[in-house]
């Protein structure tokens, strides 16, 4: 089965000339182009709670404080597809780097340690600690490749929790790190309160532009070439003269970084730490957010993670709302009769996220929005049960690539 | 050299290697056994309750063949996952959900159907029970993974690799999902109809029948597979098309009746481990196939993904990894010690016990 040929695609609208234009002038101001983008963004955030059909859903408050979780996934999935899509390493323990840099803030932030560090340093320095445990992991897996990788990884992602609800004397075990620090007040927005939640927001937004900017520069740099030379063929890369250790490791440790960032955010904002919030799905949901938004591409895997983010924790959850709100009346099925009303869809939560994820899978494997240069690649294949219905050998790219080409080195 | 001459070589050398494994076997059981013997009397390992050696003996051997049937439980659903490793490189994450509703369906039938709650101890009916269930449950199980296969996996076949990796973890939120519902949340009661009490006593200790059932029970399925894939046809367009997918279709194979067919071998053995999962631990709950169907990936990739006969050593390893810290008094600590030695074993084998060298895919 192939992709279908007509194609959504999210500039569909605006004509191509003017589409030219804005991508010449993002290519060339991409700092810019990312500030300008991220007001929009920040404006629409702002206004789109008080717009009528979101406003009847849940009060302003509840948006912005999903904002503010969304931008978290933003960064690790940023953060991860430094590892995934960039590097090419595939990461499935993710959520450990995440775990270290919440449980830094905890250690440095709460009546259980003692200890009142400032926010914003800490920051800093919750991603720092995140980064040395990303070079950590990083450096025993170097020789690994492909899904050994993945699986030591995912290896980690599990240890860490475990370490993290064990060792109860110092982290609690299961119960957690409870009332940790909020961030102190902001110059003019005031206090970090639990009720309106704009703070965080406020400065998610602000650690996620000057991540994105960041990502972008490196991206263009001497390193983000070696990065994506070492996953398209990590032999000539390292023929060409690429230090892979140190870049593989880089790439780790970046990656790391912003989860650290992440994890010291979300820990002043919950409030509370406990290895439960560190397990396997949520390395999966930043996998997923990394691959539907679109792997490689930056601002793709962002708004990826923010569109996963907003199905997963609040359109799954209103799902009981939205079809009260739509009133759809009982109908008939043949036989049996259905009452739409009378489900209680979070109960089918998991179901419906996971018929998310495989649905847009299947209609988009590339992803939502892809980099230019994957979907490129993932058109040009043909599948192998195509190749076998045609039958013929060397008629389809796919057949002749993985035979070889070369019919003289085949036969001895 | 006639056919005949090479058929009987290769004989032969089958002979000489399962003699060789045999022997392999037995001493790594023993070395077990001899190891958790030593670790018993060691009080820097196990504190105050260190045993006398006419009471860690029995006990190590208790332990060991505990450890050879939670192994074979490991083994059996690692097979499935390194079956489908190797045909079509994925890593089927909805495996170990198969597995949990293998475990539900045992239950359905033997709970369920038949009524049983707990013992039976008329031998002929429990065998017929067993039988029962494993005939149930085996084929529902493949039927299951060869579905998913078709409609969740086959799409992205050729192209995208990661894509159905995300598919593979959606199928089995689903699955547990299914489950919840269905069954509701928390432990099920899943009726162990293999007596508990049924134990040989050997020196203070006994030796659960139920334990020597589910390792012979494992072996058996095991030789039946190796069997199929090393002597029948399909079993060797099984092989083909693990080496090389397009030569394969080349010569005549055909992939999708492949593919499918390894889906349902590796389904029917999970839903295998499921059915003795029941018996021996007692309990069903949604979410049982993250941590089984972890540990046995683990395992496969312990023994070198794509290798059966590596899966089911590696599911062994695990096996005794974890009796090990369990009986030591670290349960708590026994995944993190199964992840430490994955990654011991993975820094010094980069491709697991017996693996080769894979290409570099991502």
């Amino acid at each position: 089965m192939s992709a279908p040929a007509v194609r959504w695609s999210p500039g569909g609208f605006v004509p191509p000339e003017t589409r030219a234009r804005i991508r010449a002038f993002s290519d060339a101001h991409r700092s810019m182009s990312i500030l300008v983008a991220m007001s929009v963004v920040s404006l629409l955030m702002i206004l789109l709670p008080h717009v009528p059909p979101l406003s009847f859903l849940s009060t302003a408050t509840p948006w912005y404080d999903s904002f503010a979780n969304a931008g978290t996934f933003m960064l690790l999935a940023m953060g991860l597809n430094i590892v995934v899509g960039l590097t090419g390493l595939l990461d499935l323990g993710y959520a450990a780097f995440f775990a270290i840099g919440s449980y830094a803030y905890a250690f440095s932030n709460s009546p259980f340690s003692h200890q009142n560090l400032p926010f914003f340093p800490m920051l800093i320095v919750g991603a720092a600690i995140a980064a040395l445990f990303g070079i950590a992991l990083g450096a025993p897996t170097l020789r690994l490749r492909g899904d050994y990788l993945a699986i030591m990884t995912l290896g980690f992602g599990e240890i860490v929790p475990i370490v993290f609800l064990n060792l109860d004397k110092w982290t609690k075990g299961t119960n957690g790190i409870s009332g940790i620090y909020r961030p102190e007040p902001l110059p003019i927005l005031g206090e970090f309160t639990p009720i309106t939640s704009f703070n965080y927001m406020v400065v998610m937004l602000f650690v996620v532009t000057v991540a994105m900017m960041l990502i972008y520069r490196l991206q263009d740099s001497r390193i983000g070439r070696a990065w994506v030379a070492i996953r398209e063929d990590e032999l000539a890369a390292a023929a060409n003269g690429i230090n892979t250790v140190v870049t593989k490791l880089l790439a780790f440790a970046l990656g790391a970084t912003l989860s650290g960032f992440a994890g010291v955010f979300n820990a002043s904002k919950l409030t509370i730490v406990s290895p439960d919030q560190f397990y396997f799905t949520v390395s999966f949901t930043v996998m997923a957010m990394v691959i539907i938004g679109g792997m490689g591409n930056i601002w793709g895997v962002a708004a990826g993670a923010f569109v996963v983010y907003m199905i997963q924790a609040v359109l799954l959850k209103q799902v009981n709302a939205i079809v009260e709100l739509l009133n759809v009346p009982a109908f008939n099925l043949g036989p049996i009769q259905v009452n739409l009303g009378a489900i209680n869809f979070l109960e089918y939560q998991y179901l419906l996220y996971g018929l998310a994820l495989v649905a847009m899978m299947l209609k988009r494997p590339e992803g939502l929005f892809p980099s230019s240069a994957r979907r490129a690649e993932l058109h040009t294949i043909v599948a192998p049960e195509v190749a076998t219905a045609v039958g013929a050998l060397g008629e389809t790219p796919g057949a002749d690539e993985d035979l070889g080409g070369d019919p003289g080195e085949a036969v001895p | 050299m006639t056919a005949s001459s090479v058929a009987a070589r290769s004989r032969a050398r089958a002979g000489g290697r399962a003699i060789r494994v045999t022997g392999f076997v037995i001493v790594a059981v023993l070395a077990y056994m001899g190891l958790l013997f030593v670790s018993f009397q060691q009080s820097w390992l196990v504190g105050t309750s260190v045993l006398p050696p006419d009471r860690a003996l029995p006990l190590a051997l208790q332990q060991t063949i505990n450890a050879l049937s939670i192994g074979a439980i490991y083994a059996l659903i690692a097979l499935g996952y390194t079956m489908v490793y190797g045909i079509i490189e994925l890593i089927n994450f909805a495996h170990g959900d198969v597995f949990m509703i293998g475990a539900f369906l045992a239950v359905v039938l033997t709970g369920g159907i038949f009524g049983q709650s707990g013992d039976v101890t008329n031998i002929p009916f429990l065998a017929f029970l067993l039988l029962a269930a494993l005939l149930f449950t085996m084929p529902l199980t493949g039927g299951l993974n060869m579905f998913i296969e078709r409609v969740f996996y086959r799409p992205f076949r050729g192209g995208n690799r990661l894509a159905p990796l995300i598919t593979a973890v959606g199928v089995s939120f689903i699955l547990q999902n299914l489950a919840l519902v269905v069954a509701g949340s928390g432990d099920r009661a899943a009726p162990q109809i293999f007596p508990l009490e049924w134990q040989i006593p050997v020196g203070g200790a006994e030796i659960s029948v139920l334990s020597i059932f589910i390792f012979a029970l494992a072996v058996v399925l095991m030789l039946l597979l190796q069997g199929f894939v090393t002597r029948t046809r399909l079993g060797r367009a099984m092989r083909a098309t693990a080496q090389d997918q397009q030569a394969a279709s080349l010569m005549g194979v055909d992939l999708n009746q492949t593919i499918a067919l390894t889906f349902l071998l590796g389904g029917a053995l999970a839903g295998a481990a499921g059915v003795v999962w029941g018996l021996r631990f007692g309990f069903v709950r949604q979410d049982l196939g993250f941590n089984a169907g972890l540990k046995a990936f683990t395992s496969a990739v312990l023994g070198g993904i794509g290798n059966i006969t590596g899966a089911a050593l590696g599911g062994f390893i695990i096996g005794f990894v974890e009796n090990f810290a369990v009986s030591l008094g670290f349960s708590r600590w026994s995944e993190f010690v199964v992840f430490l030695i994955l990654t011991i074993v993975l820094i010094f084998r980069p491709t697991g016990i017996l693996g080769q060298q894979l290409g570099d895919r991502a």
